[in-house]
């Protein structure tokens, strides 16, 4: 099967450019001042201008850095833990209640308690995202291993599999699936930490810049990191789902 | 319970090291010390007011990003053209991520309620736009032929035959919306609101209070798992049986 790209329907496309003609004409017409709302042209002069002194790329660097710091780390961590704890069904009665308690807990809520414990710092950034984002990994790593057929096991038994041989041979390949669904919600979290921490450090990142345009009434520079945050989620967004589907292939064949 | 042996053992050493000072940091308080800052911000009803403002803020947005949510869901969802046209601007609009909203919004509004309900809502719409979305594509093409025979308008239509079918999904799409409205209220009133239990964690967190900030931390955590427990279990009782008749 080859898999092509999926070119946007053009009738989409012109209702996309009305949109934006919309948001040119009311930002033109100052219907809505432009102290909120610049226009199009501005904020791409804007774009340009961050890009060309180096700021933008610096700040798309940190930002992703910090994400995927983060991110492996609770990669590694999640998947780790997921897997010792979802094979073990004594482990999973005694800490699944505690796990499902502390799901609903907004990721930034420990924000506080992470800069009251280690300040300021990058440190407590990558902590933060680190934090943020193994939940959803860590839980879909377990319900993916829960959901692994109990016959497979029996299997292994029979053919006296290692443990190792077990998780490799048996329980990754069916757990994948839940587990790559983890990584994909666990990596979107870890984009929004990474914006909401910069806000809140100062850190040089896309996060910073877009406060620091709105505390000195710059739309244009808003809009434009606005634009890169989007992009920047758009992209992440296409890889995971690229890499899902590649995932899924593998699986069916 | 097997299952409460954990966190009761993880308070009790808490509790244990803190008492014995065995940890010295801005950020140790153990669960005694928590439990009375709790019953201060209770008395003090600091904690209400700032619940109240959370809660309200989180349901505003809620209500104003699944409506349109829903509102644009069911229309690309009956109507394939307006589904098709749309598909690239949901597209690009989709993953901006809400917190990059928030300086626009602080910009837009000030410091208040219009700021948090803003982000909130664009958080809830997009969840919300494809699950409805989703649902209203599997409406039996039969059912939308018969209206088109009975000769109802888009509005009838869409309150006599689509929404009815697709209600269980339309709940599902509300408690999820009703999770992200929860969090992401917090993080606005963490990161710029100055107002809610966000802004009182962020407080006692600047005024070195770590009993209270881990009482307000510990109740946030219970009010998501109360509103996610409550709505699953309305969830169950009211669709146990739903076949979308």
């Amino acid at each position: 099967m080859t898999h092509r790209m999926r070119l946007p329907d053009i009738g989409s496309l012109v209702i996309l450019a009305g949109l934006l003609g919309i948001w040119e004409i009311t930002a033109l017409s100052g219907w809505i001042s432009p102290v909120f709302l610049p226009p199009i042209e501005k904020a791409v002069a804007a774009l340009f201008d961050l890009a060309s002194d180096g700021t933008l790329l610096r700040a798309i660097v940190g930002t992703t850095f910090r994400m995927l710091i983060g991110f492996a780390f609770a990669t590694l961590v999640g998947c780790g833990l997921g897997i010792l704890i979802g094979l073990s069904p004594r482990a999973r009665a005694y800490i699944e209640p505690s796990l499902e308690f502390l799901r609903p807990l907004p990721a930034s809520a420990i924000i506080p308690v992470a800069i009251l414990m280690l300040g300021l710092t990058k440190t407590m950034i990558i902590f933060v995202i680190a934090f943020g984002s193994l939940w959803p990994t860590l839980l879909a790593t377990i319900q993916g291993i829960k959901s692994v057929e109990p016959r497979l096991f029996e299997m292994a038994r029979t053919m006296e599999l290692s443990q190792r041989d077990v998780i490799r041979t048996i329980v990754l390949p069916s757990a994948l699936p839940d587990i790559f669904a983890g990584l994909r919600l666990g990596l979107t979290v870890s984009l929004i930490l990474a914006v909401v921490t910069e806000m809140m450090s100062a850190e040089p990142g896309l996060g910073s810049i877009i406060l620091q345009a709105a505390r000195s009434f710059n739309s244009s520079d808003l809009f434009a990191g606005v634009m890169v945050l989007g992009a920047l989620g758009f992209v992440i967004n296409a890889l995971m789902e690229q890499g899902q589907r590649r995932l899924m292939r593998w699986k069916s064949d | 319970m097997r299952g409460l042996l954990l966190p009761v053992l993880v308070l009790l050493i808490w509790q244990v090291v803190g008492v014995l000072g065995i940890v010295q940091s801005d950020a140790m308080s153990y669960p005694s010390q928590i439990a009375l800052a709790a019953a201060g911000a209770l008395s003090d009803g600091s904690i209400l007011t700032a619940t109240r403002q959370t809660i309200s803020t989180a349901l505003g947005g809620m209500a104003i990003g699944s409506g349109i949510g829903i509102a644009l869901g069911s229309w690309f969802g009956i109507s394939r053209r307006a589904g098709r046209l749309a598909q690239t601007s949901v597209e690009v609009l989709r993953p901006v991520p809400s917190v990059a909203l928030i300086p626009l919004a602080m910009l837009m509004f000030g410091y208040g309620y219009g700021m948090s309900i803003s982000v909130v809502a664009f958080a809830c719409l997009w969840p919300t736009l494809i699950i409805t979305k989703s649902a209203a594509q599997q409406v039996p093409r039969e059912l939308l032929e018969v209206s088109d025979g009975l000769e109802l308008n888009w509005a009838r239509r869409l309150v006599l035959i689509v929404l009815p079918k697709i209600v269980p999904n339309l709940f599902t799409a509300i408690r999820l919306a009703a999770g992200i409205a929860l969090i992401v209220a917090v993080t606005v009133e963490i990161t710029a609101n100055p107002m809610g239990l966000g802004y009182a964690l962020i407080v006692a967190q600047e005024t070195l209070h770590p009993d209270r900030m881990f009482a307000f931390l510990i109740w946030i955590g219970t009010l998501g798992w109360l509103l996610n427990a409550g709505l699953l279990l309305l969830q169950r009782r009211l669709f146990v049986r739903w076949d979308g008749a």
